[in-house]
């Protein structure tokens, strides 16, 4: 019996041990009900993230539609030069010429809220640091030897590392902001956490829609039990 | 008086096709024990999410392109363009999930009322053959949204086969149609998944029913209900045999027993409902289960020159898989994770209790149960982590518990003593009747106390309270003692 405990006892600290690893994520303040928000963030996407990242999985016209932005502030403000409401939102840049200057083809960015979650791209926007080994001289916090550029230094400035030594490791303790950008640290906030908004809904653009549904179909499903419920207790009665 | 065209019309359906005889046999006139309790309710729902899978698999083939160039993004044209397709796919992803969820549930009833023993033999092999065909069905569809672990999980799964001896690679080039999984590969699943499987699902669900009520249901009590005279008044032995031998008088009907229709399709509904209800909140507020029923590498396309750091199978899997990789040697590692769930198969002839039912087991079977839920849940979680030194030793550990839950049955099932049989089903208190115990040890655990706020106005407030919380937790633990004697 005591050694049952005793196992019982290492499985439980094991567990823990493992939950505890990789780098713990800042929070991500975002609203989807914020269309204000959205509309900041479906503007930052274009300036600063389509250049090579498409979300080909949605189009102008679906964005306008549920950020609430008529069709023509969509293409004049929001949309690139040359896009059509119908188009989905593809980068202008090709596959080949990518490959050539990255390595890589920048992935599409439509499901980067479902596969990394909101608080993985607020900290990746916000992780960024001056590493001069790196090609684009920046490394990032949660995505370590990142093969992309800063794309918000000029409003975020530049950023520093200073380092701790844990177990004889060499790690990040912080990041200090060495040379100011454009924007204060408030105001890059709001930016990221826009951004961040905008690739959530981006994410599943239905969800929304999905949530304020539900509460009807567990209404009616609720409603459905409790009739079933009192007919089941009328038949069985005589069931003795 | 002239019966009118509509009768007509029956009637001359009626003459040609046995269909009141049918739903006589398998509904109105089918008597089921009156005591099924909870456990019960697994079966009917099994069906139900078979029919929700047809329906929305079909909806989604409609708009899926078995290509593996297309697949993935076909997936998001679902999700995103076509009208209710979220609605379609996320009942379709998350029904996979539940339908494992009611089946495990429904296996364990079979379990601790030793339904699947003489005479059922037969439905507890078809019921594993439906297994095996499900997870087969789960393991090809998981393959066509073309994500990540779709691909990953595909490529580890199918490899396994080339640890076989001697002719292990030339079969798993034989599955894949290629010598990594690719459109080959998914075109073949596709193909399996939307008609080849499903054929032998409802096949074999058909068998299981019509094996099942040849021979009767089980009940909580394990007993074997005789036929007596519908008026209620028992006969004698002899009498008993005598109408056994002549079953098909309409005049009989099994003791203790109410007809299947309506008693027990009413008290489903009530089950359809419960089930919806969590079926629905999954659906619309957590359609992900937090990455166990949609896991989060599987938004990223596949991509075959990327290995993801870690691939775990989808949860209903994971006790397999932990199977799998507790065992050192890769061939013997496959013959582990096969005799995990060949041993099921032989349970009907390595449980040699006189009795069915857990309640008139001995206490070593109950622990042993215990032990063996214990160690597939845990089997289970460490499934979905990565293989770490410690991980892999617990897996063993309960790689070990699970097949000696198995294997030594045939001996403590022999030697422990069972309690002796009521000679009637036996009653007890059904979820809903339980409710007040239920909420008398809430009140008690939390209590209200008066508490003054700083204008003068007191207000009851409820605190959990230490001392009501331990004698809950010390009743509990009683009883489950008691329970397991």
């Amino acid at each position: 019996m005591k050694n049952i405990k005793t196992l019982i006892l290492l499985f439980a600290i094991s567990l823990g041990v493992q939950a505890s690893e990789g780098v713990a994520l800042q929070e991500a303040d975002f609203d989807l009900t914020d269309n204000a928000s959205l509309q900041r963030g479906a503007k930052h996407f274009v300036t600063y993230c389509l250049g090579c990242h498409s979300i080909k999985h949605i189009r102008y016209l679906r964005i306008a539609q549920d950020i609430n932005v008529d069709q023509k502030k969509m293409l004049e403000d929001i949309a690139p030069e040359g896009a059509s409401i119908y188009d989905q939102v593809h980068s202008a840049m090709n596959a080949h010429d990518a490959e050539k200057w990255f390595g890589t083809q920048p992935p599409d960015l439509s499901l980067i809220a479902r596969s990394r979650g909101a608080d993985w791209l607020y900290s990746y926007l916000k992780g960024f640091y001056i590493d001069k080994a790196r090609p684009f001289g920046v490394n990032n916090v949660v995505f370590e030897d990142v093969g992309m550029p800063n794309p918000l230094w000029q409003l975020q400035g530049q950023q520093k590392p200073t380092y701790q030594t844990i177990e004889g490791k060499k790690t990040i303790a912080k990041l200090i902001l060495e040379e100011h950008g454009t924007l204060s640290d408030k105001e890059f906030d709001r930016v990221v956490n826009d951004l961040v908004n905008f690739l959530v809904y981006v994410g599943e653009p239905v969800q929304l829609e999905r949530k304020s549904m539900g509460k009807y179909v567990i209404f009616f499903i609720l409603m459905f039990g409790v009739l079933a419920y009192l007919l089941k207790k009328e038949y069985w009665k005589d069931v003795h | 008086m002239k019966p009118s065209r509509l009768t007509l019309c029956g009637n001359w359906i009626l003459e040609r096709f046995p269909l009141t005889t049918l739903w006589n046999e398998h509904m109105a006139h089918y008597y089921a024990p009156k005591n099924f309790n909870f456990w019960y309710f697994f079966g009917s729902l099994a069906l139900l999410v078979l029919v929700n899978q047809f329906a929305t698999g079909i909806l989604l083939t409609m708009n899926y392109k078995p290509d593996a160039k297309l697949a993935f993004d076909s997936v998001e044209y679902i999700m995103r363009d076509v009208n209710w397709g979220w609605l379609v796919r996320y009942m379709h992803s998350t029904g996979a999930s539940a339908f494992f969820i009611v089946v495990y549930l429904h296996m364990f009833r079979g379990l601790i009322y030793g339904s699947f023993k003489h005479p059922r033999e037969l439905i507890w092999i078809f019921g594993m053959l439906l297994f095996v065909a499900l997870m087969a069905e789960a393991f090809m569809g998981y393959l066509l949204p073309w994500g990540q672990m779709s691909y990953w999980g595909a490529q580890v799964i199918i490899s396994l086969f080339s640890a076989i001896p001697v002719v292990g690679d030339e079969l798993s080039l034989w599955v894949r149609g290629d010598y990594v999984v690719s459109d080959a590969t998914l075109n073949r699943f596709f193909a399996f998944h939307v008609i080849a499987v499903p054929l032998v699902l409802v096949l074999l669900v058909f068998l299981h029913i019509v094996a099942l009520h040849e021979v009767g249901s089980n009940n909580p009590d394990g007993l074997d209900l005789k036929k007596i005279k519908q008026t209620g008044r028992r006969k004698s032995d002899e009498e008993e045999e005598e109408q056994n031998l002549k079953s098909n008088n309409p005049d009989l009907k099994i003791m203790d027993s109410i007809p299947f229709h309506p008693y027990y399709t009413v008290k489903d509904l009530v089950g359809v409902a419960v089930f919806l209800l969590f079926f629905a909140t999954v659906i619309f507020f957590m359609p992900e289960m937090g990455g166990y029923f949609l896991e989060h590498a599987n938004f990223i396309p596949a991509d075959p020159m990327k290995t993801p750091e870690h691939i775990a199978p989808v949860w209903y899997f994971t006790p397999f898989y932990a199977i799998l990789r507790a065992i050192p040697d890769k061939f013997a590692g496959v013959i582990g994770m096969g005799g995990a769930i060949v041993v099921l198969f032989l349970l009907p002839w390595l449980d040699r209790s006189k009795v069915r039912s857990i309640r008139y087991r001995g206490g070593i079977f109950k622990k042993a149960v215990l032990l063996f839920v214990i160690s597939f849940l845990a089997l289970g979680y460490l499934g979905t982590q990565p293989a770490t030194p410690t991980a892999t030793t617990f897996a063993r550990i309960f790689t070990v518990i699970y097949f000696g839950f198995f294997l030594l049955m045939p001996l403590y099932t022999r030697w422990e003593k069972s309690k002796p049989l009521p000679k009637h089903l036996t009653y007890q208190p059904s979820l809903e009747e339980r409710l007040p115990v239920l909420i008398d040890a809430v009140n008690e655990m939390i209590v209200i106390t008066p508490v003054k706020l700083e204008d003068g106005t007191v207000v009851n407030k409820r605190k959990p309270d230490a001392r009501g919380i331990l004698n809950v937790i010390t009743r509990l633990a009683i009883r489950l003692k008691k329970s397991l004697d």
